[in-house]
């Protein structure tokens, strides 16, 4: 099985805008820190839903995706499932969102033996990741999207990458590292 | 632009003068078939390079998609405390569909380690640390796939393929040869 892709070229900042532009990209932009983040509900198991709500008092980190099976994000959830401890470290909760069905999630979790939860953003079509300004509506997609959320619920950090790049955990693991120094202070 | 957080030192696996004008860093898994595509074209880099250039590999194992990754990485690194990291290393990739136990132990006889030290050495998991020490260090430094590469310290974000790495480093080599 691939989970590696050939490393693909970085667009400059404003091709890469441009690019997203033409690709039909979220209508607004993505959630700013210092905004409260929006709760959800969604499912994760056929009788399952987790709301964001039930982890006030650790930190989260939300990541939008284009879909299950595309090589680059099994890439990025790969990694993720790798980085767990590290995760685990901050206290921090991981939580995967894609608008793919909870049938597919359950496959794919089940394929790539993730041990985080992926949440189906399926009916309304991506309305959760639209709340947070990262919904391809062209494409019928989320961005590739990631949000690290502070314990009280409010956004600290967010990125979006390219949708065929793969944004890596550095940026999030700092996130938490600002976070967890921000608190102690 | 990302840039390599734990610098080049003594406690890396390099093939290649000390002095090279070109450090090439490989973020690595034994068991990913884009590492094996990459490690037959670094070979001919490697030779047409020849002293300019300066090889280091570092253990980049998804180990969840890859059972067998971390068990190879930490067979390279076994043997390398037998003095045979790039043999193993070279074998592995020669052979990426057998990386199981069973086969780690017929190459380490080959290569004619001491196989009691070597199976004592895996069983204990005494590199484990270093193993994730290098994972960290890629993860810290923007690696997100494999193989991913770092030129004199920069990541390199083109293909690995032979007509993109190649002029890289030439490029790479000139640049620091004129400053």
């Amino acid at each position: 099985m691939a989970t590696a892709v050939r490393q693909e070229k970085t667009l400059p900042q404003g091709d890469e805008a441009k690019s997203r532009e033409q690709k039909g990209s979220s209508a607004g932009a993505a959630l700013p820190p210092g905004v409260r983040a929006p709760d959800f509900t969604l499912q994760t198991t056929p009788d399952q839903t987790l709301s964001l709500r039930e982890f006030l008092g650790c930190p989260v980190v939300v990541v939008f995706y284009p879909a299950d099976w595309s090589p680059v994000c099994g890439d990025q959830l790969a990694l993720y499932n790798e980085i767990l401890p590290e995760f685990k470290k901050h206290q921090a909760q991981i939580l995967g969102i894609s608008v793919d069905g909870i049938w597919s999630h359950l496959a794919y979790t089940k394929d790539r033996k993730l041990r985080f939860p992926l949440l189906s953003d399926f009916e309304p079509k991506g309305e959760v990741a639209a709340r947070y300004g990262v919904f391809r509506k062209a494409a019928g997609v989320a961005e590739r999207a990631l949000f690290v959320i502070d314990p009280e619920g409010t956004i600290r950090w967010s990125h979006v990458s390219p949708i065929g790049m793969n944004p890596g955990a550095d940026g999030i693991l700092s996130a938490l590292e600002d976070l967890e120094a921000h608190r102690k202070t | 632009m990302a840039k390599l957080t734990l610098p080049v030192g003594k406690r890396d696996h390099v093939r290649g003068p000390q002095d090279a004008a070109v450090t090439l860093v490989e973020y690595g898994d034994f068991e990913c078939p884009f590492c094996g595509e990459a490690y037959g074209d670094l070979k001919e880099i490697e030779t047409r390079m020849g002293p300019r250039l300066r090889f280091v590999f570092r253990n980049f194992p998804i180990t969840t998609a890859h059972p067998n990754a971390e068990g190879a990485a930490l067979a390279a690194e076994a043997a390398g405390a037998q003095g045979k990291f790039w043999e193993m290393h070279d074998i592995l990739y020669e052979n990426q569909d057998a990386l199981e136990l069973e086969s780690l132990l017929a190459y380490a006889q080959s290569l004619g380690l001491d196989t009691r030290q070597f199976v004592e050495d895996l069983k204990a998991g005494r590199f484990l640390s270093r193993v994730k020490e290098d994972f960290m260090s890629g993860v810290r430094s923007g690696v997100s796939g494999t193989p991913g590469f770092f030129i004199n310290g920069i990541k390199y974000e083109g293909s690995y393929a032979i007509p993109d790495l190649l002029p890289a480093l030439q490029h790479a080599a000139a640049a620091k040869t004129s400053s």
